[in-house]
């Protein structure tokens, strides 16, 4: 009986051609698989897989290439906006982007994403936040909350002896290189709605030569929070949001309406987790 | 810039090969005794001429990793630094000879170890030929020891590199980058079109049609057994480079009781003190190495059958020496001279060095 329905006509959602049939080995509740999806449409909707190049970093999204069928290259850990430069400066009519985690982004790219920004590269630069290092297996990450636990901060992070979560988006906004700077979650249809217009956005940008696009997606790692899946994103609502509020942080080049000094400098309260 | 004879710095002659050679981008950093590479390509403004990409990044790390990104898309890409600075890009030389992309770098080696010196040095031998980096690599290793030579060989290196895919390692000092010499300069070779960039780079990430799979510009397998077939692979090119692309000088070799092993500027002090020795009758001779990984085994072989004793004449603590015994099989006494921290030794010390060591 329901097989009556299953016409070409009737076909409301369907997997993009720009992913492959690979199993991904990301855990279940993870937000890469989502994360992944949206830029593959975003590829397709713009019709650019034959001119997209992707750079993969070190940690969970390793792998990223056997997902993306496009052309893609795989960093040295946390050397994908270096990489990025050079694949963009020398192929200027190439869609470029990076896809990295917080621990390969803001902790031992730092460098290479800061002078990447504000060099005002022609790339898009995609920032999966999960404040913690899922790979290794949890280990603390620039982006983890004061008070969270992880593998090296058993009885959750001190500022004396950790210092303090590190809001690189907010940083990188006050670079006049980035042209789109944005933090998004992929963790509700909503909000996966979002994410993708903003990754349209980032990937449109590339056409102007206008600076760097970047987007942030704040996501879940249940396996590494020690959460189910429900849990994580419950956790992360109430948690990760208040550090890391979602929404738009610079557009066309300009701050976004409601961003204060205030929250860019970060003098505001940050989360602490009891 | 057609053929002509020009006086110029062994750095600003890697740099105008590089434009010469068809080279698609530099990223490079700055570090004595090689700043006059950049410079030199910054003044030039190749990206008016050629469309050669040349930018100064934020750091080692960072340009040789513009490097693999740039390459990986099946263009020549170069950087170029001095032994601090290669050190900081070893990281991205295990990457890059991994991932199999061709690539040119030149390093410039001052003295060491740590912060060391800017004067020059030859003590970056072991780090170059056994592999800075971790795992079973190898770099085409190419010493020049002039001026004309390290403009050569910049056209040299592109050959090599995208035959084996490997990165090439132009190893020199900050004598030869800093002096001026006669230089013979080159026709242009014309960077790649799009469709030559493709024929010659059909491993490469410029873009997946829909007629082909995605290409992916990696290093890792986490199979251990693919790996293993991986490193079998990798191992095939290095005897196939020992094979075929093994290249040296061997100067008054013929009837030489008594031979100068060296390369570089120490074999620009060997072939002067060469000439000492053979004013006053001695019979000595020079194997000049040109390739440091491909090792010229055969020949120091064969020389080792013919020679009485061989001085090995290195601006380090004894690094190269290590190869020319194994490969002498110790049949012949060898022995070891150098001068380090930046000294550079005169040919009459170290002709001293050869009659007090081995000749007896």
């Amino acid at each position: 009986m329901a097989n009556d329905i299953v016409k070409p006509e009737n076909l409301v959602y369907t997997k993009t051609k720009v992913l492959t049939d690979n199993v991904m080995h990301y855990c279940p509740g993870c937000g890469h698989g989502t994360a992944h999806r949206i830029i593959a449409e975003v590829i397709d909707e713009m019709g650019i897989q034959d001119k997209t190049v992707g750079v993969s970093p070190v940690g969970c999204s390793v792998m990223a290439y056997n997902y993306f069928d496009v052309d893609f290259q795989e960093a040295a850990h946390g050397r994908a906006p270096a990489v990025a430069t050079a694949i963009k400066r020398l192929n200027p009519d190439l869609f470029v982007f990076t896809y990295q985690g917080d621990g390969d982004l803001a902790a031992i790219g730092t460098a290479e994403t800061i002078h990447a920004a504000n060099r005002g590269e022609n790339i898009t630069m995609v920032f999966i936040n999960n404040g913690i290092y899922g790979m290794t297996g949890g280990q603390m990450a620039p982006t983890t909350l004061v008070g969270m636990k992880s593998a090296t901060t058993p009885y959750g992070r001190r500022v004396d002896l950790n210092g303090y979560p590190l809001r690189i988006t907010e940083l990188l906004a006050t670079l006049p290189g980035t042209y789109y700077v944005t933090r998004q979650s992929v963790h509700t249809p909503a909000n996966v709605r979002k994410a993708k217009a903003a990754m349209r956005k980032a990937f449109e940008n590339q056409k102007l030569g206008k600076g760097l696009s970047f987007v942030e997606i704040v996501s879940s790692c249940n396996s590494g929070w020690k959460m189910t899946p429900v849990q994580a994103n419950k956790w992360m609502e109430e948690n990760m949001f208040p550090n890391y509020p979602l929404g738009d942080i610079k557009v066309d080049g300009k701050i976004a309406e409601g961003i204060t000094a205030d929250r860019l400098v970060v003098s505001n309260p940050l989360t602490v987790v009891k | 810039m057609a053929k002509e004879l020009k006086l110029m710095k062994g750095n600003e002659a890697i740099a105008r090969a590089m434009i010469a050679s068809g080279t698609d981008g530099y990223f490079g950093y700055p570090i004595t005794p090689q700043s006059e590479v950049m410079e030199t390509l910054m003044a030039e403004k190749p990206w008016e001429t050629t469309g050669m990409v040349v930018l100064q990044a934020e750091s080692e790390l960072a340009s040789i990793n513009m490097v693999y990104g740039g390459a990986a898309t099946g263009k020549k890409v170069a950087t170029s630094s001095s032994s601090p600075g290669i050190s900081l890009m070893q990281e991205g030389l295990t990457y890059l000879a991994g991932a199999e992309i061709p690539c040119v770098v030149m390093n410039a080696m001052r003295g060491g170890p740590g912060l060391g010196t800017i004067q020059p040095a030859q003590s970056d031998y072991f780090q170059s030929v056994k592999g800075g980096g971790h795992g079973d690599y190898q770099l085409y290793t190419i010493a020049p020891s002039s001026v004309q030579e390290m403009y050569d060989f910049v056209f040299d290196a592109w050959d090599i590199a995208f035959k084996y895919r490997n990165p090439v390692l132009i190893l020199t000092d900050g004598a030869i980058g800093q002096c001026m010499e006669k230089c013979y300069t080159r026709d242009y070779v014309p960077r790649w079109t799009e469709e030559e960039r493709r024929a010659k780079a059909p491993w490469a990430t410029w873009g997946k049609p829909a007629n082909r799979q995605h290409n992916i510009i990696t290093s890792l397998e986490l199979d251990s057994a693919r790996q293993e077939v991986f490193n079998e692979k990798l191992q095939k090119k290095y005897r196939e480079m020992e094979e075929h692309e093994v290249r040296f000088e061997a100067l008054n070799c013929d009837d030489a009781e008594y031979i100068f092993v060296a390369y570089g500027t120490s074999a620009r002090i060997a072939m002067k003190s060469m000439e000492l020795a053979r004013a006053k009758g001695l019979k000595v001779g020079l194997l000049r190495l040109i390739t440091l990984f491909p090792f010229p085994k055969k020949e120091i072989a064969r020389l080792a059958k013919q020679a009485k004793g061989m001085l090995c004449v290195e601006m380090s603590a004894g690094q190269m020496i290590e190869d020319v015994k194994l490969a002498a099989e110790c049949k012949i006494p060898i022995e070891h001279y150098g001068r380090f921290g930046g000294i550079i030794p005169t040919p009459e010390e170290v002709l001293e060095a050869m009659e007090q060591k081995i000749i007896k």
